[in-house]
């Protein structure tokens, strides 16, 4: 059987094109995806998986009841990950986070959390890839390299793709990287900015300033002449329809959201000249559907908690890495995300001594610490949802294959009516 | 044992993307995560060969990887995330929620 037009779950693309061959409830062959996307279809188990308490295999029902238990009895219980999870999940886990009195954080916090921080000071600019796609003819790219994080995206929605304002492609747009280091996307940039690491501010605060007709009494910027970025400065004026997509050569270097807001501040001061925008390169394939989740269920993105009743949000404080690395939480609930794998490893040894509880389809290096692992099915594979596109469009996940395993939002369910016979 | 000064730089590469998919036990996840990149003129001024293992070390952690030659301007080390890059990483934040996980100052030493 061929299944098309299928969503991608891996990356924030979420490209919706993929042709999937199924057999014997077996993906056989996988069309148009990436190595990322095509490696993600191909290695879906789909073998039944039994849950484990203290590495033991269990039935679900007690496997459940030790999960509930174990957040029942925390007094700052952690709940994270989510981005790779379908929204319907997302919305359980807040539920639950909820009733806990517990602290919730998405994988933001470690990507794109200084985004979200930096554009409640400046403003969000916003526009869909479509949009883009159709009418951009600058395309920045800011510290993030999608030759290799988002692989289809030039093709799709950006650099080659053809829209109707840009029938060209390639022809009718200018490409510019700006990055520490050449990347396979810097070399298919038309301008190439090296910024030493650590500068971005200052690049950004110099293109402000050029913008604004002022004179800088230097030859150059963080390793950039400033020349040049006058020569930018002039694109952007100029364009029709600019955009700068950005990553974590923005949120992850000094200065953080700061950086973001600086950005969004040039952006804005942009439109006195034209149409120009600007967007985070979202890596997981609904980590922005985690953002959207929450806010529209707490009002705030990331960094939540419930510990008064009532939503509270402060990052720094209910981030996860913060609340581990100070050893304030004690116990966790880690849905569709490895931390262990990518936490700064005094954050990631807490995981360890803590009871922890992992709802994921893979053995993940997480689920190697946790005292309960429950194996969940794998949406937009084994089972349908909702996904957030990086520019926070909904796209539905289908599922193509069947899987004996319950999804993320069945076990939440299964978890939050547990503790409130618990608590009862 | 030659020691020299850095700045780190960590990211995702398409390879370890793929390779997530494989599971983190796998050899490619390792493969894919476990090495460093330097400029050939640093490689050259330090008289290490490529596949030679060396110790990095910033005030957070240490790990050991295998270093390959790359385009990384002279003076910067990439790192592909994963777990030998977490172990050199801050887990302060500056209330930010955000380690500082690009631009930090890294030792290497040859072992
Ligand atoms: S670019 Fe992203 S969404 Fe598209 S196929 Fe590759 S991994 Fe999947």
């Amino acid at each position: 059987m061929i299944v098309g037009n299928v969503v991608c779950p891996f990356c924030g693309c979420l490209c919706d094109d993929i042709v999937v061959t199924v057999e014997d409830n077996r993906i056989t062959a996988v069309e148009k995806a990436c190595t990322s996307g095509r490696s993600l279809f191909l290695n879906v188990h789909t073998q039944t998986a039994k849950p484990t308490v203290d590495g033991k295999e269990v039935e679900w029902a007690e496997a459940v009841d030790v999960a509930a238990r174990i957040l029942t009895d925390a007094a700052n219980p952690l709940i994270y990950g989510l981005s790779s999870t379908a929204s319907e999940a997302q919305r359980k886990a807040i539920a639950l986070a909820d009733l806990l009195g517990a602290t919730i954080d998405s994988t933001s916090s470690v990507c794109h959390g200084p985004t979200t921080i930096g554009i409640q000071v400046e403003g969000e600019p916003t526009c869909t890839l479509g949009e883009i796609k159709h009418r951009a003819d600058l395309l920045v790219f800011w510290g993030c390299n999608p030759a290799e994080s988002h692989q289809r995206h030039f093709a799709r929605y950006s650099v080659l793709a053809k829209g109707k304002l840009t029938p060209g492609g390639r022809r009718d747009r200018t490409m510019v990287v700006v990055d520490v280091r050449p990347t396979l996307s810097t070399r298919r940039a038309d301008v190439f900015l090296q910024v030493r690491p650590g500068h971005d501010f200052e690049l950004l605060n110099a293109l402000r300033a050029l913008l604004k007709g002022q004179d800088l009494d230097v030859d150059q910027v963080g390793g950039v002449e400033v020349a040049r970025l006058q020569d930018l400065v002039e694109r952007m004026k100029s364009c029709r329809f600019g955009v700068i997509f950005f990553g974590m050569g923005v949120t992850q270097t000094g200065g953080k959201h700061l950086n973001v807001a600086e950005l969004v501040a040039l952006v804005a001061e942009l439109n006195a000249y034209t149409r120009f925008t600007a967007m985070p390169m979202r890596g997981h394939g609904n980590v922005a559907g985690a953002d959207c989740t929450l806010t529209w269920q707490t009002g705030y993105p990331f960094a939540v908690n419930f510990a008064r009743g009532y939503p509270q949000y402060n990052p720094g404080e209910f981030t996860a890495v913060d609340v581990l690395a100070r050893g304030e939480t004690d116990a966790a609930l880690i849905i569709a995300s490895d931390p262990v794998a990518h936490f700064p490893r005094r954050a990631a040894q807490r995981l360890a001594q803590i009871p922890t509880i992992v709802l994921d389809p893979e053995m993940s290096l997480t689920a190697q610490v946790a005292r309960v692992v429950l194996p969940t099915a794998f949406y937009g594979v084994n089972a349908a949802g909702t996904a957030y596109r990086m520019d926070n469009v909904p796209l539905p996940l289908k599922k193509v294959v069947d899987s004996s395993q319950p999804t993320d939002e069945q076990v939440l369910d299964w978890i939050i009516e547990k503790v409130k016979t618990c608590s009862a | 044992m030659a020691m020299a000064e850095f700045v780190l730089i960590t990211g995702r590469t398409a390879k370890q993307g793929a390779a997530l998919s494989r599971g983190k036990d796998s050899s490619e996840y390792r493969q894919a995560t476990g090495f460093v990149q330097m400029s050939r003129e640093d490689r050259e001024c330090l008289g290490v060969e490529e596949g030679r293992r060396v110790r990095l070390r910033t005030v957070f952690g240490e790990a050991e990887l295998e270093l390959r030659e790359g385009d990384v301007p002279p003076g910067m080390l990439f790192v592909p995330l994963g777990p030998a890059a977490n172990t050199l990483i801050a887990a302060d934040t500056q209330g930010t929620g955000m380690p500082d996980s690009k631009g930090l100052v890294v030792e290497v030493e040859l072992i």
